[in-house]
């Protein structure tokens, strides 16, 4: 069973990989759109990434309600 | 000089040669040749085993992050583009983005993105295919990056013209300016498919040199013992401009495009026309579009690409449309081709011509076609005084091209 902190790392690697986010930046207030600068198609591939990293399956409906780190972090945690 | 002349203004490129224009023409005049053998573990399988590679790899320009999301023609566009908007100076130039344009394509596109996804979708299923993929391999795609990121409001369009792409790309390029759409257009072509598939199925034409043992010697136009093209990869890009736009600002004008004739064969899907009928309704459109006479061409970017039958069949067009005193090239001989980019890589070298007074070498011709009864500047640069030269470019599905610049 993963931490938060765990999984935000985990997340913080994957955003680093897809879209170029500095990992010092990744926290769980940060806004995927607002802060981050994830554009909509790079986050469809953090999901993917996030779903097989985790173990987890995050579904189309949900992925709009994760607007900050912290909602994926609650998601998975809840779910994996 | 009237209102609807237009003038180049900036110039970029990425190519076999290398990594930008300044390296490309050095290559260019020095005769080296972009041609290598081609060393990936899937090359080996193939009847064509050479190919003229970028010199400079997208990846040492743009950041992993961007490239993930971009074809490597788009990549290249962008690199090309940049540059050529950076040489212009119209970066803080004021211009109104509703004024500027974008004429850029692609003979083939987006197909590396296609293949290499279609093996993820086999491999790993359809949720692991990149949600990029569609910008990625979309025809337009090119043109649309080219476009956001320099603000272009005026229209960005797309042409898919085989071989003859980069030179249609400049023909609709001076239409823009010349019909008041637009002040300023960065026209440009760009390829990237050095790939199995595109190389076995344009092997399975037979349309491709399998001199695999010499590759630097293969693309020879003209030669006798030429046997075929030499796929090569590149971007090139030039900024078109009003010329009293131009003069306005004070920009540094390499050449006037004073000309276009854009012409179909209505013959054959792969076969250019034996006589050229359809190239020489074009080059002399294209002359007299630009207010001249077949006298005044004193240089000829052939299209000639190292195959049997189109090399000579040129020939006979540019006797029959612009006279037998011409001095001829093919920087093929050197780049490869590079089919979409063809003719923009082609355009700026002859644009340099005209700047630098030389025409640029046809390596490799050691032993001419017999039929070959026109002045070519063979193995070395040749210094000549140029006040207008064409470029030829001639594609698959019988599109002609040829574009008129004029010195400055």
């Amino acid at each position: 069973m993963a931490t938060r902190a765990e999984i935000t790392s985990g997340l913080a690697e994957i955003l680093e990989e897809v879209a170029g986010v500095n990992p010092d930046d990744v926290a769980e207030e940060k806004s995927f759109t607002d802060d981050l600068d994830v554009d909509s198609l790079s986050m469809v591939e953090v999901v993917v990434a996030a779903e097989e990293k985790f173990g987890v399956k995050i579904p189309d409906n949900e992925v709009q309600n994760l607007k900050t780190v912290g909602d994926a972090v609650s998601f998975i945690e809840a779910n994996h | 000089m009237s209102s609807t002349d237009v003038v180049v203004t900036g110039l970029g490129a990425t190519t076999p040669l290398g990594g930008d224009v300044a390296s490309t023409w050095d290559a260019m005049l020095n005769g080296r040749s972009g041609v290598g053998a081609l060393t990936q573990e899937w090359a080996g399988q193939l009847p064509v085993r050479i190919a003229a590679a970028l010199a400079v790899d997208p990846s040492e320009v743009l950041e992993r992050v961007r490239l993930r999301k971009l074809d490597r023609s788009e990549a290249i566009a962008l690199i090309a583009a940049h540059q050529a908007w950076a040489d212009a100076g119209l970066a803080d130039s004021g211009l109104d983005p509703e004024r500027l344009a974008v004429s850029f394509g692609s003979g083939i596109g987006g197909a590396t993105t296609l293949l290499d996804q279609d093996d993820i979708l086999e491999a790993s299923g359809p949720r692991r295919v990149s949600p990029h993929t569609v910008p990625m391999l979309m025809p337009n795609g090119p043109a649309a990056w080219v476009g956001i990121e320099l603000g272009a409001q005026a229209g960005v369009h797309s042409m898919a013209s085989a071989c003859a792409t980069g030179a249609e790309a400049m023909a609709l390029g001076l239409d823009l300016i010349r019909s008041g759409r637009a002040d300023v257009v960065v026209a440009g072509g760009t390829e990237a498919v050095i790939h199995p598939l595109p190389i076995a199925g344009f092997a399975s034409m037979r349309a491709m040199s399998t001199r695999n043992d010499d590759p630097e010697r293969a693309s020879r136009p003209w030669d006798k013992g030429r046997d075929g093209f030499v796929l090569g990869e590149g971007a090139g890009a030039l900024v078109l401009e009003r010329a009293d736009h131009a003069a306005a600002r004070g920009a540094t004008v390499y050449a006037r495009l004073a000309g276009a004739g854009i012409t179909s064969d209505g013959f054959d899907i792969v076969q250019p026309h034996p006589e050229c009928l359809g190239g020489i309704r074009a080059m002399t459109r294209a002359i007299r579009d630009a207010g001249l006479t077949g006298a005044d061409i004193a240089h000829v970017n052939a299209h000639a690409t190292s195959t049997p039958v189109g090399d000579m069949g040129e020939i006979k067009g540019i006797r029959a449309a612009v006279g037998d005193h011409p001095v001829l090239t093919s920087t093929k001989s050197m780049s490869g081709h590079l089919l979409g980019a063809a003719g923009a890589l082609e355009s700026i070298a002859t644009i340099l011509a005209i700047r630098d007074g030389v025409v640029p070498p046809t390596i490799n011709l050691d032993d001419p076609d017999d039929r070959l009864d026109l002045d070519v500047a063979a193995h070395k640069a040749r210094p000549l005084e140029i006040g207008a030269a064409m470029n030829n470019s001639f594609g698959f599905g019988g599109h002609n091209v040829a574009l008129v610049f004029t010195r400055a």
